[in-house]
């Protein structure tokens, strides 16, 4: 098992989310003679060359065929290999689809499903390789767990949870290189848990993958601001952990999703499909990509123009709490 | 021990006996109907398959060295549930249970490996490539089990079936076994007129099988097929078996009113004397 620590967290920001698997990947296989891993001609960018190199009987490149790899994958799952088929996000979350539904939920075959590089990370390419519905796909599939890690720690915690964890899993990775550092020690992952980060008593921020460490910093800057936020990391959003949302709803005056992802279906759509059921919830901030196809552009900037950096999630939390961003020194009334 | 005559003749009487279930439970499906015009043009080759050829056990359904029957175009699921009948795999009370609330026999066959349903199917062309994955598993545990997949030859529409035959090829599946049902008919009317494919078995070979054409009604000449030495023993094997959709009632033989339908009382009694021997 890889430790986690501040020098491993330097390493695996600065190797960023696919990167992070391949190294993760490598390190949970040994002694594990089940195992399969398939990519659809990614292997390079999927960060899983060493492991190929490594592992040549465990891993298969099956050519640019998405729909054939989760078959394939299926098929060996079907026989009792743990299998991950790798591919970017929103290609397994659309182009196989269909082999998703039916043979990882409607069978229930043990395939994790790696999606590389969810939200914006290819975002230079333009909006074939944004993956902005890949959660929202992938949740409304019954049995699928939806897992989307925070930073490189957790791609870890993830990957060697996988190892052992029995049933579909899809897997959304997001980031770019020098991914933002949450984790510098030891922690529990446990699927389905969300994690608490930090107390607040007034706003209650839930993020999941990249999101989370700018949740932090948001509320860093909300604190300055004299807003009190928490912030909990829901790194798995199907099985959603109601309990943390309960939680946040017995002393949060505003519910914050906050997601790499559009605000259609993912994170701020599990947290509001949870609290219109119970009723009597705070109000829901959703922050996320807009319903629209976006601009290309490289991953910083693209945060930026979407509003996703921790500063931007501050200010459109004030504006929400009714204080001009910047001089919300006190608490309003919530805006309608 | 069997001869060949008497093989064949305990074949061709299997399929008989298939037949006659298959109209039974179409009947018994009542005003939901079924798929029965392309389960009848694939009951020779399940007769012959579950009859003659896999190795299977119903006593022991998840044997790891058994044979892996996948059905990938489920709407011939009649085909395959009366040859799993045969084959022990469901009671003849059982099978009755065919497209009722709450049945392991769906009108599309659902996956339950105790009772010989390999995987789920119903949504075309799916099946080669989870059969690609049982054959490399089996290789790469070193059982000698084959696996076979059955499509429609309007499956082979579907752009993945083309992607899982190259793979097939590429990756040297001897094991892997697929069967092209032949029909010459889809949901809309004849193959040729909504998309003309051409000639499956230049398709298949072009694309790195060994492939063997036969008539899919001609029992005898199926076991052959499926049976007989390897000319190339690195390629997967593509039989090509030419067949009649509806095969074996004359009011439904390549009529594809009878791709989906009831079966009325008098229809069925019908279609049975046909059937008499």
């Amino acid at each position: 098992m890889l430790p986690i620590n501040a020098s491993n967290a330097r390493l695996w920001s600065m190797l960023g989310s696919r990167g992070t698997f391949g190294v993760a990947m490598l390190d949970a296989a040994a002694g594990m003679d089940s195992l399969m891993v398939l990519t659809a001609d990614l292997s390079v960018t999927s960060g899983l060359e060493r492991f190929r190199v490594t592992y040549p009987d465990r891993f298969l490149n099956v050519g640019i065929a998405e729909q054939n790899m989760m078959g394939i994958a299926a098929g060996l799952a079907k026989e009792g290999y743990r299998t991950f088929a790798t591919t970017f996000s929103n290609f397994a979350a659309m182009r196989s689809y269909e082999q998703v539904r039916l043979h990882l939920g409607y069978m229930g075959l043990n395939v994790k499903v790696i999606g590389l590089a969810g939200g914006m990370a290819m975002g230079q390419f333009g909006n074939t390789h944004y993956g902005i519905e890949d959660m929202a796909l992938m949740r409304a599939v019954p049995g699928l767990t939806v897992i989307a890690p925070a930073d490189g720690a957790e791609i870890v915690k993830t990957v060697e949870t996988m190892m052992k964890h029995e049933g579909p899993v899809f897997v959304r990775l997001t980031g770019a290189m020098n991914n933002p550092i949450v984790y510098t020690s030891d922690y529990k992952f446990t699927v389905g848990k969300a994690v608490r980060l930090r107390e607040g008593a007034d706003v209650a921020i839930f993020a999941c993958g990249t999101m989370v460490y700018e949740a932090m910093q948001a509320a860093k800057k909300l604190e300055a601001q004299g807003v009190s936020a928490s912030v909990t990391n829901i790194h798995t959003l199907k099985p959603l952990d109601g309990q943390a949302i309960e939680e946040a709803c017995s002393y949060a005056s505003l519910l914050v999703t906050v997601e790499e992802h559009g605000i259609i279906g993912g994170l701020g759509g599990a947290v509001a499909e949870y609290t219109a059921r119970r009723g009597g919830a705070p109000r829901q901030l959703f922050v996320g990509l807009p319903d629209r196809f976006g601009m290309n552009g490289d991953y910083k900037y693209l945060m930026h123009k979407y509003g996703l950096t921790g500063n931007q999630i501050a200010g459109k939390v004030m504006e929400a709490l009714g204080c001009r961003t910047g001089d919300g020194s006190k608490k309003l009334a919530l805006v309608e | 021990m069997e001869d060949r005559d008497e093989r064949i003749d305990r074949l061709r009487q299997m399929a008989g006996r298939m037949r006659r279930t298959a109209l039974a439970l179409t009947l018994s499906a009542g005003p939901h109907g079924a798929h029965i015009g392309p389960s009848l043009s694939i009951i020779d080759i399940c007769a012959v398959l579950y009859g003659g050829v896999l190795h299977v056990n119903s006593n022991n359904p998840r044997w790891p060295e058994r044979d892996r029957f996948l059905l990938s175009k489920g709407h011939g699921a009649l085909g395959f549930y009366t040859a799993l009948g045969e084959a022990g795999f469901f009671t003849p009370e059982e099978l009755y249970t065919f497209e009722k609330p709450e049945s392991l026999l769906t009108g599309q066959p659902a996956m339950c490996v105790d009772r010989g349903i390999e995987i789920s199917s119903g949504s075309l062309g799916l099946g080669l490539s989870i059969g690609i994955g049982v054959a490399l598993a089996g290789r790469k545990t070193r059982r000698n089990y084959k696996t076979y997949v059955l499509m429609g030859d309007g499956e082979c529409n579907e752009g993945t079936v083309w992607e899982a035959a190259m793979a097939a090829a590429h990756f040297r599946l001897a094991s892997l076994v697929a069967i092209v049902d032949a029909n010459g008919m889809q949901s809309d009317g004849a193959c040729s007129a909504i998309l003309d494919m051409g000639s499956h078995e230049n398709k298949w070979r072009s694309f790195g099988w060994e492939t063997r054409c036969v008539n899919g009604h001609d029992v005898g000449a199926l076991f052959d097929a499926f049976t007989a030495a390897r000319s190339n023993p690195d390629c997967p094997l593509a039989v090509i078996a030419s067949t009649v959709k509806g095969k074996g009632i004359s009011f439904m033989e390549n009529n594809n009113d009878w791709h989906h339908n009831r079966l009325t009382q008098e229809q069925h009694d019908a279609a049975l004397l046909e059937l008499a021997d």
